[in-house]
Parts: structure tokens; C-alpha cells; sequence
């Protein structure tokens, strides 16, 4: 880049008590370029771009824009120094229209009230502008995430952005979604924009940026332009060391089945029917993925299967066991795991020590507890082996949970289902929001599962992840199975029928 | 506070001017360089003030604080604020070690005994308040259970004349104990079985056992004592009386009672912490969804945390009818309010049995030394100090109560900024 930069980060440190979340960071952007931010989750990702949103004042080190210090104490300075920001949550009124949102703050007015024929105006003539079609009329509840996300980006850009930080922005898109958004993100560029990209995904990372600045527990650790750059190269740079992406593992061996799902129908809160007569099996020895968007019944099925919601009809066998309709508590006793896939709500009691969540399935049985007295030191010691055997680190069997990093909390999740050698394991999103390094070991240890006879069913939204661990891929769209995929099949086929397109196909 | 679920991104987010001392500091998470996972700001500030130096440093300084304001008031009211607490002090009692002469450390020592005559149900009373609160539960009908245990000891302890006492005492004790239980335990069982919520619930079952207990010894009823113009029960006989702590003196002797109190706080303590059952109450109070995901049956959980809580309940009222009031009128029954202070104190215990101690001898200390017998009327008008007594619990609650506040507006905040708990995403409601 022979432009000088628009904005630098210099020697930015911000430290947090006990911790320094980012120690002298350097950064820089030129104008009109992509500049991928890549690290770990706790890599300090988030809190350089707060420091330039304004959110956070750094310790030390300065920003400078145009070449001037800037100094950035809240987000509306940023705002008026042409940053915007869109966040992984988006900041969006659902009930208000896709035009007010974007006004919101600093809207047209005529006299004192809200002049909605020139908001809806002036967001046609940016949408277009921009090429970034939305219907400015449309209701934010009723909009696809995708949109949504174009709607914060337009929001960013109606404030007069120049530099747009996405912040993983990918995570809550479909493979469809993503590369319309990089579509979007390219002419941007085009226009001029500066993008600084959050992610922790190698290959986005490669499609679309022009350099990359890989920062590792809080330090920067190198930018690299993308030209040379391949995943194993940044993920070493990422973790510290090799990092073995695919998963290495033997070809399936399946014997019977273990878990038996036949035509089940699940109703969700709201009354609808969720799951579809959905029937699948699982057979010892094999990992079973389904694929689909988020919402398509995945949770509704995955909590009939495990005891947490009675399904309205069909089956479910576990290990020659009919569990349908049993408890929880019934189910594991079946010998069922259940990783959840979402482990701050359910997997772990995040006030609880780690010892006590270890044991939350059998406090009440031998060896936790005698007559309704709990046995600590048996906890403790349990906790102890687990935590060692799954590589917990940041805080032993006293700690509390909520103290852990989510990939660690993750692995104590893992550790407990996996720990009690469950024969049908149901992993729900095993991988979610978690860095490269647990995703590694997590992956391992479902591998070697498979290969000690369990039956393994994986949920997960992350393409990569079903095709790389599946042995078969069960497709999901709208409540039914929609195809059966071999582990070979492209992300694009599967792409298709995750939104509905091989629904004739499978038929 | 909500716990944004997921944390798909890195949230390592203490508040920006971090509260000196917060949990950042002893929870090493340096590895990920990140802080603690799951904690957005507010849910940060709420662990350190739960932890350890804030669950200290808090509710004293809301104390400290509520005295300060109280003493303002008196010094408007043209008193020395100094000179009324003093003698407030001294009329609790809790001076008795400070005195040389053996006549004043027996006047203070009488003072101590009023003391911990209204810290027993006190202390009972926030237990009942606390355990609800351990499960998840806003327990207000502990007056109502307080009171059907005292009208269950009283019945066992007005009739079974000749009982040998222990077996007296104990028989009563559990009739209360199981009339407590069961009060809590319909607030606990409407919950489990259709979701009626137990603050509703619990407040309507205080009204019932008011009522209940008027028409129980109003005139002409059922339980009405000898006197006909009297609306006031029999008196409870001589083996259903609680035996007299040692060395105690006067007129209204310290009961054995204090001691009972002391040991529920301790079961308290080690039912919680050391049984299933506390097990499957604290993670059924803390994360209901993951409870149930661990089989934990949270329906059988509130109940038996209700039903537990009445009987801590009951217990309070046993000991107060068998220990000193021996009887029971109608209007007593209008003007009791032990079981909404026990409230207080478990508020201002933070629900942990020490807390609970400490906080329960403070509000014991602040109606004993500010009541009209007990109180100096020269340094200060008794008619005053209640008053003055009043405000002061009052203000501690407030202020008790602000930190929450604080770390409510805290959480709002978030949510103005990033990684709030703004999610629109199908298929995954809470």
C-alpha cells in the first residue's frame, strides 16, 4: 500500500485488572482497503475496536486519522469522525421500519415531527447508491438476517462512515448470505470505503481481504498482505503453533444402531410444528451431522431426542431403550450425552464451581453423594481428572464457571458429557463461538468417540464443521430432512439444500 | 441480570474506571487474555458486589449510611445525634461487656437478653426469606407462615397438659415446624403446578393467616381463651415452655430459643452447601434451563424450597409463643410484622447465614434500644427513637437496595453498546 494510511493505532495497551487486553497494538488502515483483523476469541480483537469506537480510552498509544491525533471518547465522536461499527448483535428495533432504523438519531424532521417520505428517500438513494438493496418500508422483524445486516451497514453509511468495522459479521449469516455480504463488502470498496473485518475465520479472511493483521493475546503479531498468506500460515500465526485444520480421522466402522429417532413431530412454544416427522438413525461408530440455518427445527429436535420436550408424536430409542417422552434425568440414565448448544443458558451453571458442574447428571447418586450428602472431596477429585484430561485451563475445580473463557467452558462441558461414556453422544453447536485451539481438541476427542463405538449425532451451523466431522449429512430445512449427503459433497450443494433447494431432489 | 447467551465473540469487558478490586482480579483468565466469559459489565459489577469484599463492604456502608441520614434528622429535630445514639446503644444491651460494676453490667445484660429475645424470629424469619431467595423465589409470605407455626405450638402447647416437657416442647415445635411447611409449601406447589407466582400467592396466604388467626380467638371463637371478653388464646402450660437460657434474669427472661436460632442458620448453612437438596435448590435458583437440562425437576424444587422456607418460618413463630408470649390476642396478630423484617435482614444478610447474624442483631439492637422501656427519655424522647427506629431500617433497605439499582442502570448501559443482549434470531427464545 503506497497510500499514506487513514488511520493508525499506535502502542495502543488497555489494560483490565489482571489482565492486558491489548498490549502496544499497531495498526493501520489505508483508504479504500479491507483489513482483516484475525485472533482468537480473548485475542483482544474487540477491545482495539471499541478503543476506536470510543467505548474504551486506551492506557496508552494514540490514534491518528488523516494523519492527526484523533482523540475518541464516545461512539458519537467516532460517528462524526466517519467511523461506524456494526456489531455481531445487531443494534436494531425490530417493530420499527427498515427506514426508521436508519434514521434513528438524526432524522428529517418536518416541523417537530418525523418526516418518514424523505427518510424512506434518503435510504433508497443510498441503498442504491451503495448497490445494498433493502425495502425501506419493510419492518425489521420481518427481514431475513441478512438483511438486517445490510440495515446496520446502511445505518453506519447514512451517518457518513467512511471507515465500517464489521464485527464477525459472517457468524449469523448463511454461505449464501456471506457471499452476498462480500459482494457488498467489494464495492464498498470500490466507493472508497475502508472495511476492518473482525473474524477469526481463515478462509473469509482470504476471500476478501487486502491485508492481514493477525493480533494474539493482546499483542500484535504480524500483518501480512493476503497474497501468500494460506489458512495454515494464519493459524499458526493465530495460535502460536501448528494447528491441524482438517480433521485427520479413519474411515467409519458403524455397527448397530444406538439411537433410533422414527417419525418424530415436535411442536415449538409458539405452536407450530418444528419437526416434521423427522426420522434418523445413528449407528455405533459413526458421527451423524445435520446441516441447516438456524431455526429450522434443529433445536426442537435435538431437545426431543434429549428429554427436554416431549415430542408430539413418533420414537425415540436410545441404546434399545424407548426414552420417547422421558425426563432428562431418564434419558441420560439411558446412556445418552448431550453436549447443549448453548452453554451459558444451559450447558453450565455458571455461579457453580466447576466440581459441582461436573457432577450436575449424578449429585444424586453414588459416588457424589450418600444420602443426600454430598461427597466434595469425590467432586473435587473428579473435577481434577477431567479438567486435566480435557485440557481446562484459567482455573481449577474451585473456580466458578463464569470465570472461564468460552472455550474452556466449553471443554468442561465436553469433559462431562464425554466423561460419563454416555453410548449415544448428541453434540449441539460442540464448536460454537470458540477458537481455533478448542475447536481442534473438541474435534479430536468427538473423532475418537467415533472410534470407540459411541454414536455420535453433531447439530452444527458451521458448514466446515458438519463436513469435516460427518460420516453422513443429513440436511434440515423448515422442520424436515431434506437430503442425506456423503461427507464429500461441496458446501455449495449443501448450501442449496439448507435454503430449501434440494427439497425435489431428496423427494 | 441477563446472561447474553452464546458469547460467540470475545467479550473480555470489565467496565472501563473498573471497580477497584472486582473479580478481574483474583480470577486469572490471563491464558485467553480476555476476562471472565460470560460477564457484561453490570453482571461484572453484580459478582463483586456478591463477592466477597463487596458482600461485606456494601450492605455495612448502606448501614453506615442510613445511620449518617438518621442522625441528620435528629440533629433538625434539635437533638445531639451522638447523645441518641449512645443511648440507643446502651439500651440494647450490646455494652454489657464494656461495664465494670456488676449492677450495670446486669442492667445492659437484661437489655441483651430483649435483644436477642427479637433476634430469635428475626433470624428465623430471613432464613425463610433467604432459602426462597437461594431458589430463585421472592418469598414475602413468611409472616403468614411465621404465624400459622405460632397458632399450631400454641394449640400443642395449651392442650397435651402433662406431656413430660421435652416431649412437650418438641411436639409443639414440630406441629409448627409442619404448619409452616405447609403454608410455604401451597405458595410452592400453585408455582410448580401452574406458574402462579409466589409473590402474589404468598401475600394473599399472609391475609388468610391473619384472618385466619382473628377468627381463631376473636370472641366466641373456636380458640378463644377462659376470659370471655378477652379475644386472646389460652395461655400455653408450664411443659410447653421453653426453658430460660442460662443466667438469665427479669421479669422476661431470655429463652433457649436464641440458641435455636443460631443452629438453623447453621443447618441453613449446611443444608445449601452440603446436601442435594441444597444442590439441586441453588441450581434451580441460579439457572432453571440448566437444571432441568442436568434432571434436576424444578417444579419439586420450588416446592420443597417454599415448604422449607414456611417451616423456618413456623419454627420463628414456635419460639416466640413458647419462649415468651405464651398467649396470643387478636390485635397482636394486626400489629406483628417479624416475618416482612425478617425480609430486611435477609436483604441486608445478602441470604448468607453470617450476613443473616449480623444483620438480624442490628435490626434486633435498632427495635430493642429504641423501644420506650428500654431507651434514656432524658437524652432522647422514646416517641422519637421509634420513629427514628423506623426510618433507619427503612433507609438501610434503600440503600441496601440502590446497589441494585446501580448495578441495574449498570446493565441498561450495556445495552446501549456492544454485545448487548439484542439478538434476532429464530428458534432460540429463552
Amino acid at each position: 500500500m503506497a497510500d499514506a494510511p487513514l488511520l493508525e493505532l499506535k502502542g495502543i495497551t488497555k489494560r483490565f485488572p489482571g489482565v492486558v487486553a491489548n498490549d502496544d497494538v499497531n495498526f493501520e488502515l489505508a483508504p479504500g482497503e479491507v483489513h482483516a483483523l484475525l485472533g482468537e476469541n480473548g485475542a483482544g480483537k474487540s477491545t482495539l475496536m471499541n478503543i476506536l469506537y470510543g467505548l474504551y480510552h486506551p492506557d496508552e498509544g494514540e490514534i491518528r486519522l488523516h494523519g492527526k491525533a484523533a482523540r475518541i471518547s464516545s461512539p458519537r465522536e467516532a460517528i462524526d469522525l466517519g467511523i461506524g461499527m456494526v456489531h455481531q448483535h445487531f443494534m436494531l428495533i425490530p417493530v420499527m421500519t427498515v427506514a426508521e432504523n436508519i434514521v434513528l438519531a438524526s432524522e428529517p424532521k418536518r416541523g417537530p415531527f418525523l418526516n418518514l417520505d424523505e427518510a424512506e428517500e434518503r435510504v433508497a438513494d443510498i441503498s442504491k447508491r451503495f448497490g445494498l438493496t433493502v425495502n425501506p418500508g419493510a419492518r425489521v422483524e420481518s427481514i431475513s438476517v441478512g438483511q438486517q445486516q445490510r440495515v446496520e451497514i446502511l445505518k453506519a453509511l447514512y451517518r457518513g462512515a467512511e471507515i465500517l468495522i464489521l464485527d464477525e459479521p459472517t457468524a449469523v449469516l448463511t454461505p449464501q448470505e456471506a457471499s452476498e455480504l462480500f459482494e457488498v463488502i467489494g464495492s464498498l470498496k470500490e466507493q472508497g470505503k475502508s472495511i476492518i473485518f473482525i473474524t477469526h475465520k481463515l478462509n473469509e479472511v482470504l476471500e476478501i481481504a487486502d491485508r492481514i493483521t493477525v493480533l494474539r493475546r493482546g499483542k500484535t503479531i504480524d500483518t501480512v498482505p493476503r497474497a501468500g498468506a494460506t489458512e495454515e500460515s494464519l493459524a499458526r500465526l493465530m495460535v502460536g503453533r501448528e494447528v491441524l485444520l482438517r480433521v485427520d480421522k479413519p474411515p467409519a466402522s458403524p455397527g448397530k444402531a444406538l439411537l433410533q429417532v422414527e417419525d418424530v413431530r415436535v411442536i415449538d412454544e409458539r405452536g407450530l410444528e418444528a419437526v416434521r416427522e423427522v426420522s434418523l438413525q445413528v449407528r455405533a461408530g459413526e458421527i451423524v451431522g445435520i446441516a441447516g440455518v438456524d431455526g429450522n427445527g434443529q433445536t426442537e429436535l435435538v431437545d426431543a431426542v434429549t428429554g427436554l420436550r416431549k415430542p408430539a408424536s413418533g420414537r425415540i430409542v436410545v441404546a434399545g431403550e424407548d426414552v420417547t417422552g422421558d425426563s432428562c434425568r431418564e434419558c441420560f440414565d439411558a446412556g445418552l450425552g448431550h453436549i447443549p448448544e448453548d452453554r451459558q443458558l444451559r450447558g453450565l451453571i455458571l455461579d457453580f464451581t466447576l466440581a459441582e458442574n461436573i457432577v450436575i447428571h449424578d449429585f444424586r447418586d453414588e459416588p457424589s453423594s450418600t444420602f443426600g450428602w454430598l461427597h466434595p472431596r469425590f467432586m473435587l477429585s473428579r473435577a481434577r481428572e477431567w479438567l486435566k484430561a480435557f485440557d481446562v485451563r484459567g482455573g481449577g475445580p474451585d473456580t466458578l464457571a463464569a470465570a472461564l473463557s468460552g472455550g474452556n467452558q466449553q471443554k468442561v462441558v465436553v469433559a462431562r458429557e464425554i466423561g460419563r461414556e454416555p453410548r449415544v453422544l448428541v453434540a449441539a453447536q460442540p464448536t460454537r463461538g470458540i477458537d481455533v485451539g478448542a475447536i481442534e481438541f473438541i474435534h479430536r476427542r468427538l473423532v475418537e468417540e467415533r472410534d470407540e463405538g459411541k454414536a455420535i449425532l453433531l447439530v452444527s451451523f458451521e458448514l466446515d464443521e458438519v463436513l469435516s466431522l460427518s460420516d453422513r449429512i443429513l440436511v434440515m430445512y423448515e422442520g424436515e430432512i431434506v437430503g442425506e449427503y456423503a461427507p464429500d459433497v461441496t458446501p455449495e450443494e449443501l448450501g442449496i439444500a439448507m435454503t430449501g433447494g434440494g427439497r425435489e431432489k431428496a423427494a | 441480570m441477563s446472561t447474553d447467551e452464546g458469547s460467540e465473540h470475545e467479550r473480555p469487558d470489565p467496565p472501563e474506571g473498573g471497580v477497584p478490586g472486582g473479580p478481574g482480579t483474583d480470577r486469572s483468565d490471563a491464558p485467553t487474555g480476555g476476562g471472565p466469559g460470560g460477564g457484561g459489565g453490570g453482571e461484572r459489577l453484580a459478582r463483586w458486589f456478591s463477592g466477597r469484599i463487596g458482600g461485606f463492604l456494601v450492605p455495612a456502608a448502606a448501614a453506615f449510611l442510613a445511620f449518617l441520614v438518621g442522625g441528620v434528622v435528629v440533629l433538625a429535630t434539635g437533638h445531639n445525634p451522638l447523645g441518641a445514639y449512645k443511648a440507643i446503644f446502651e439500651g440494647t444491651g450490646l455494652n454489657v461487656a464494656s461495664y465494670f460494676s456488676e449492677d450495670s453490667r446486669q442492667s445492659a445484660w437484661g437489655d441483651l437478653q430483649q435483644t436477642l429475645i427479637v433476634f430469635t424470629p428475626l433470624v428465623l424469619g430471613a432464613i425463610a426469606v433467604a432459602f426462597a431467595f437461594r431458589c430463585g423465589m421472592f418469598n414475602i409470605g413468611g409472616q403468614g407462615q411465621y404465624l400459622v407455626g405460632l397458632f399450631a405450638a400454641l394449640y400443642v402447647g395449651v392442650n397435651f397438659d402433662g406431656l413430660a416437657a421435652p416431649l412437650h416442647i418438641l411436639l409443639a415445635s414440630v406441629a409448627a415446624v409442619a404448619a409452616g411447611a405447609i403454608w410455604g409449601g401451597i405458595a410452592g406447589f400453585l408455582k410448580a403446578a401452574v406458574g402462579a407466582h409466589e409473590v402474589i400467592t404468598t401475600i394473599m396466604l399472609n391475609w388468610i393467616a391473619v384472618f385466619g388467626g382473628q377468627y381463631l380467638f376473636e370472641l366466641g371463637g373456636p380458640l378463644q381463651g377462659a376470659n370471655p371478653s378477652v379475644p386472646r388464646s389460652e395461655t400455653v402450660v408450664e411443659s410447653a415452655q421453653l426453658p430460660e437460657f442460662p443466667g438469665s434474669t427479669g421479669l422476661q427472661p431470655l429463652h433457649i430459643g436464641v440458641l435455636v436460632a443460631v443452629s438453623a442458620l447453621a443447618v441453613y448453612y449446611v443444608i445449601l452447601n452440603r446436601t442435594t437438596l441444597g444442590y439441586g435448590v441453588r441450581a434451580v435458583g441460579f439457572n432453571p434451563e440448566a437444571a432441568r437440562y442436568g434432571g434436576i425437576p424444578v417444579g419439586r424444587n420450588y416446592f420443597l424450597a417454599l415448604a422449607i422456607s414456611g417451616a423456618f418460618a413456623g419454627l420463628g413463630g414456635a419460639m416466640d409463643v413458647l419462649g415468651w408470649k405464651f398467649t396470643v390476642a387478636t390485635n397482636d396478630i394486626q400489629v406483628s410484622d417479624v416475618g416482612f423484617i425478617g425480609i430486611a435482614v435477609a436483604l441486608l444478610g445478602r441470604n448468607k447465614a453470617v450476613g443473616i447474624f449480623f444483620a438480624a442483631l442490628l435490626f434486633a439492637a435498632l427495635r430493642t434500644g429504641t423501644s420506650t422501656r428500654q431507651l434514656d427519655a432524658e437524652t432522647f424522647p422514646p416517641e422519637l427513637a421509634g420513629n427514628l427506629s423506623t426510618m433507619i431500617q427503612a433507609l438501610i433497605i434503600l440503600f441496601v437496595g440502590a446497589e441494585l439499582l446501580i448495578v441495574y442502570i449498570w446493565g441498561a448501559r450495556r445495552r446501549f453498546r456492544p454485545a448487548g443482549p439484542v439478538r434476532i434470531q429464530p428458534g432460540l427464545k429463552q
